[in-house]
């Protein structure tokens, strides 16, 4: 059985002591290990993996894998939807794609709503974690409640949001209340503040996920570090910056990686409150909006698909460029000593 | 680090008693601060929400001349109008078929294929991980158009099954990924001692490897429903008969079709919203420990 564990970092564990391969073969032959009863319980083996890889395997090859390569076909032509493609162009749905000045403008879109959600979101995520996980009443409720705009659809964020936003909305209602009506704005229509008013919906919706995440790592931290730090005489600040950082580390960095591939990837907020149309218009709109308005909706699916793989290519070079250099000791770590 | 692991996945929510040595007995209110920043995030998080369900109390005039204010007074027309329709509960209905297939599918094709990369050794293994790991990299907004014209070929367009499947495949990676961690962590010894006994490799999925992963089992069940529930952009493009839509675009047609009835639309939101935000709150604890378990490694 030949071992297959360097490209794949998970699969330390089994590697350690050999324990996975000795225990794969005994269990698949209990009787002692001779020559005819080893290759039958290996052909019983190959047998179970494929039964119970196969529907998985088909599912996901079939209708995630199989749409990604379509659309890499699809972009090399001018192709209107229907009927085969036939009017190949090459590269030059993706050079149009490039020297967009409208994609260059999603592009800014996303990168800003990248950085804008670990810069703000990150922090306060971190710090409220901190200040939560003190064993205060009522902070299971606390934590259900956090919770609760990460649960809620988006397309009930997007109309609700909407609603409270428009010019004569709930928003503006509560700011002339208190009287600071002249704060009044169009908070969804006025290209200045449209992307702001997106990154608010966004850290409102997400933030929860991140609390409950940072929580959720900073209690698995051991509680005698903590003791045994205080006995030593470290101040709460150096206990936070020391100790506790540190040891939250890989829980950030991989709620940095999913915040980095969702805002890369964002796009039903956007389509509901915005529209494919109005979001050019008020400087809200993503690659994603982009792909449709110019495929779907413009009635060029080749153009579209173009577009859907240059996203896909930047949120896999992000993706390998993050887990090269930021996740990999996070990997390694956690597989190592991880044997329970 | 193997510490940890194990106590987040074992008491989901560990709310431990305080060792010896800790001071106090009883547990103490805490420093007033920490309520009030707790409070106003809270608020924070609940206020938009409380909003929608309230606005739905509201009549339009109220909603037209207060737009901050709280139901004065409170009319329920708007909700019995929504609970006494056929139109809402068929979209609940067909939202609850498809959410609970969903998960059903994405469990169970993906507790197996975590089963074999977890304990099996053969040399695709690590080819096949990545392949599903990658597929997170893989949004359903990318592959949407293709995805389509795939469920077109297959005649599924305009049927709840044309959402199901691609859901459950959509659905694979995050479940690979929360899965085989908690898999992998069954000690070998069990397994050998489940063959001693006689237990088929079978035998030992379903009487060992099931009820030792359930916590796994329950986040990524309970992230399959959620992620069905609320999906947008998949329904969106597949269902095209008012008959078969889910919820998420009742909701939008509804919408767009009472767009002057604001309290209306309040209230259908408010009752859409509603069971994904039940569901959760029952499960939240599992959630979180299955996700710790899972991000550990």
């Amino acid at each position: 059985m030949s071992d297959t564990l360097g490209a794949d970092p998970a699969h330390g564990r089994q590697s350690q002591g050999m324990q996975g391969a000795r225990g794969v073969a005994k269990s698949a032959t209990p009787a002692p290990p001779r020559a005819a009863a080893h290759r039958r319980g290996r052909a019983r083996m190959r047998l179970e993996i494929a039964v119970l890889s196969a529907p998985a395997i088909i599912m996901f090859l079939a209708f995630v894998i199989f749409p990604i390569v379509l659309a890499a076909y699809y972009g090399f032509y001018r192709w209107k939807g229907y009927g085969d493609p036939t009017d190949w162009v090459g590269l030059s749905n993706y050079k149009l794609i490039l020297t967009d000045p409208a994609f260059h403008d999603v592009l800014w879109h996303n990168g800003l709503l990248l950085v804008l959600s670990l810069v703000v979101q990150g922090p306060i995520a971190i710090a409220l974690a901190l200040l939560l996980n003190q064993k205060i009443r009522g902070r299971s409720a606390i934590r259900v409640l956090i919770f609760v705009p990460y649960i809620v659809s988006e397309i009930i964020v997007g109309i609700g949001w909407g609603l409270i936003l428009q010019s004569d909305g709930a928003a503006n209602g509560l700011l002339e209340r208190i009287g600071l009506g002249s704060l009044a704005a169009d908070w969804i229509a006025d290209p200045d503040l449209a992307i702001w008013t997106l990154v608010a919906i966004i850290t409102w919706k997400y933030i929860g996920f991140a609390v409950i995440l940072m929580l959720a790592g900073l209690q698995s931290i051991p509680e005698e570090i903590f003791e045994a730090a205080q006995i030593d005489g470290a101040t709460y600040w150096q206990i936070q910056r020391r100790i506790t950082l540190p040891l939250l580390g890989p829980t950030i960095r991989i709620w940095a990686f999913l915040s980095i591939i969702g805002s890369l990837q964002l796009f039903d907020l956007v389509y509901i409150i915005w529209g494919p149309y109005v979001a050019g218009t008020t400087g809200t709109s993503t690659m994603a909006i982009y792909m449709l308005a110019q495929g779907r909706n413009a009635g060029n699916y080749g153009y579209g698909s173009a577009v859907a793989v240059v996203m896909f290519v930047i949120s896999l070079v992000v993706a390998l460029i993050y887990q090269r250099f930021v996740l990999r000791r996070d990997l390694r770590g956690a597989v190592t000593e991880g044997t329970v | 680090m193997s510490v940890t692991t194990t106590v987040s996945r074992t008491s989901p929510a560990p709310e431990p008693t305080p060792p010896t040595g800790r001071r106090g007995a009883p547990q103490k209110w805490g420093s007033p601060v920490v309520y009030f920043v707790a409070l106003l995030f809270v608020g924070v998080c609940v206020a938009p929400v409380l909003y929608i369900v309230l606005g739905g109390f509201r009549s339009n005039s109220q909603i037209t001349t207060d737009p901050a204010g709280l139901p004065h007074p409170w009319v329920i027309g708007n909700y019995t109008g929504i609970l006494t329709s056929n139109v809402f509960w068929g979209e609940f209905a067909n939202s609850l078929i498809v959410a609970i297939a969903s998960t059903v599918g994405i469990v169970a094709t993906g507790m197996m294929v975590s089963f074999v990369i977890a304990r099996y050794d053969f040399k695709l293994k690590g080819a096949m991980y990545s392949l599903f790991a990658a597929g997170l990299m893989f949004p359903l907004v990318i592959a949407i158009t293709p995805l389509y014209l795939v469920i077109k070929d297959l005649g599924l367009v305009d049927s709840l099954l044309g959402v199901i499947i691609p859901q459950i495949a959509f659905g694979l990676p995050t479940t690979v990924i929360i899965l085989v961690p908690f898999l992998r962590a069954i000690p070998n010894e069990i397994e050998e001692a489940a063959a001693i006994d006689g237990l088929g490799r079978l035998g030992f999925f379903f009487r060992m490897v099931l009820p030792l992963s359930l916590p796994g089992v329950v986040t990524v069940g309970i992230l399959g429903f959620v992620g069905s529930w609320n999906n947008y952009i998949l329904p969106l493009y597949i269902l095209n008969t008012q008959a078969n839509y889910t919820l998420p675009l009742g909701v939008q047609v509804f919408t767009s079709q009472y767009s002057t009835d604001t309290a209306k639309v309040l209230a259908f939101t408010s009752l859409a919203m509603l069971p994904a935000l039940v569901f959760f709150s029952i499960f939240e604890r599992r959630i979180v420990g299955g996700l710790t378990g899972a991000v550990k490694g």
